[in-house]
């Protein structure tokens, strides 16, 4: 395993190119980039939604989603994704 | 690669949704929508895959025919947007198309060869909400690419390289690589990194309309292939996180065919300038066709309902060997317009298939290919350029 990309006061955003968008069409939250197009679970959906509304660190982002999924202990969950997102290309720290 | 699963309400951290547009079970969705603006080009490039015969149309789409043709598709699913021709820069309302598209929620593409783009316009269609800019080039050496390209174009492509990059666009270069230019692969990525490019796609011809024609004069030869390969990959070694290099081994040095357009009426939607609608940009040629038009019909009876786009659906219409394949569902038997072309019957396996029977006939041609290379320059066939003028000629006989 590589070194963690992202620690709790990182801040990731998407990467140059992609754009999130929710598609009616394919009834989910996809990410595009040139000649693509990513579809999303749900939770990836919360995830880059929030990276794609505001700014933010990982911490406050975690804090967020816990309100949002009554407390949850998601953490891992999120910086796990997080770092498969980076591998991918579609997000990087700022 | 994915983590957690996704239940109702519980943490997210899961990726398992996530997939590319390749994915056979998203039938039928119009995802992509390359719109053919204009056949208008200042170039000739004797490679290029518009039909022989452009010449014959006058009359484009109006702006609101196009907008109207985005709406449908949009409102069908799709999410990507080409803009190609053709030059789509030669037509004087692509900053309203291109605003009109985003407005819409399309991802935007503009697949340009960089002629008539200056900063100026890069800032403009920046502005309208344009998403990527493909520059696509023809060689890295001034003198071959003006002759490839039949026009003084080459510093002006660099400008427009630089303007792209400097108004925050990634920058996606294209190389059409032919026997041609291909030996130049290195001066190619030497030019690439020089630039800055984020990402390159070396692009071998693929036979079609002018390229077909000129096939003989285009074909590579395996050692440069074999040449070409091995520098590519080392390219992509040494710029490992800088420049992303994608090298596509053309077909016909393949054993197995490509899965063209990801399968036929599946995914792809291409609109000519006249508002033809095609499965592929290269169907036109296609015997029993019906054009099924934009100006006549909505999109939907098209993509659901026209004999063109249902025409190889599915596995039916196959003949043997690919009917009983058991990689037919991976390739959908190859490309229907290379078997027509090379084998005269569409719905033959692609004879790039080692298993097709006319298999042959690939290997004949690159054969032809290497005796032409060989003869003295003189001696050989000289390329015959994309104009209006040679189109007349063919196209009238």
């Amino acid at each position: 395993m590589s070194e963690a990309i992202f620690k709790a006061d990182s801040v990731p955003v998407l990467a140059q190119g992609y754009r999130f968008q929710w598609e009616p069409a394919q009834d989910c939250n996809v990410l595009l980039y040139p000649e693509g197009m990513v579809k999303l679970n749900p939770a990836a959906g919360e995830i880059l939604k929030r990276i794609n509304d505001k700014k933010q660190t990982v911490a406050e982002l975690i804090a967020e989603l816990k309100v949002a999924f009554n407390g949850a202990d998601l953490d891992d969950d999120v910086y796990q994704f997080l770092e498969e997102a980076h591998d991918n290309s579609w997000i990087r720290a700022e | 690669m994915t983590t957690a699963g996704s239940e109702q309400n519980k943490a997210p951290g899961s990726t398992g949704g996530a997939t590319g547009m390749n994915v056979r079970d998203q039938i039928r969705q119009p995802l992509w929508l390359l719109a053919e603006l204009t056949y208008s080009c200042p170039l000739q490039c004797p490679y290029c895959s518009n039909p022989m015969d452009f010449a014959k149309v006058k009359k484009e789409l109006s702006t609101e025919e196009w907008i109207s043709v985005f709406k449908q598709a949009r409102e069908m699913g799709a999410t990507q947007l080409g803009f190609s021709g053709g030059e789509p820069m030669t037509r004087p309302d692509l900053v309203e198309l291109i605003k009109a598209a985003r407005d819409l929620g399309f991802y935007t593409n503009l697949i340009t060869s960089g002629v008539g783009l200056d900063s100026t316009k890069v800032a403009e269609f920046k502005e309208a909400g344009l998403d990527h800019i493909q520059v696509s080039f023809q060689a890295s050496s001034e003198d071959l690419n003006n002759l490839i390209a039949g026009t003084d174009a080459f510093k002006h492509k660099i400008e427009m390289a630089k303007a792209v990059k400097a108004n925050g666009y990634p920058m996606v270069l294209c190389f059409v690589t032919h026997r041609q230019n291909i030996d130049q692969i290195d001066e190619i990525l030497d030019l690439c990194i020089e630039l800055e490019a984020d990402y390159v796609e070396l692009a071998t011809t693929q036979y079609y309309g002018w390229a077909m024609h000129n096939r003989d004069q285009l074909m590579p030869m395996k050692e440069q292939l074999n040449r070409a390969e091995a520098i590519a990959h080392r390219y992509q070694e040494e710029q490992k996180g800088k420049m992303k290099v994608y090298y596509v081994v053309p077909d016909y040095y393949e054993e197995r065919p490509k899965a063209c357009m990801n399968g036929w009426g599946n995914i792809f939607l291409t609109v000519t300038p006249d508002g033809t609608a095609l499965p592929c940009h290269a169907a036109r040629e296609l015997p029993g066709m019906s054009l099924p038009n934009v100006k006549d019909m909505s999109v939907r009876e098209i993509w659901e309902g026209s004999d063109d786009f249902n025409m190889f659906r599915g596995f039916e219409w196959m003949t043997e060997p690919c009917r009983s394949c058991d990689e037919k569902e991976k390739d959908f038997g190859g490309c229907r317009c290379q078997a027509f072309m090379l084998t005269g019957d569409a719905t033959n396996a692609d004879p790039v298939c080692s298993k097709s029977p006319h298999h042959h006939l690939i290997e004949e041609a690159v054969e032809a290919g290497r005796l032409e290379s060989e003869k003295p320059v003189i001696e050989q066939k000289p390329l015959v350029f994309r104009n209006p003028k040679n189109s007349k000629q063919i196209a009238g006989k």
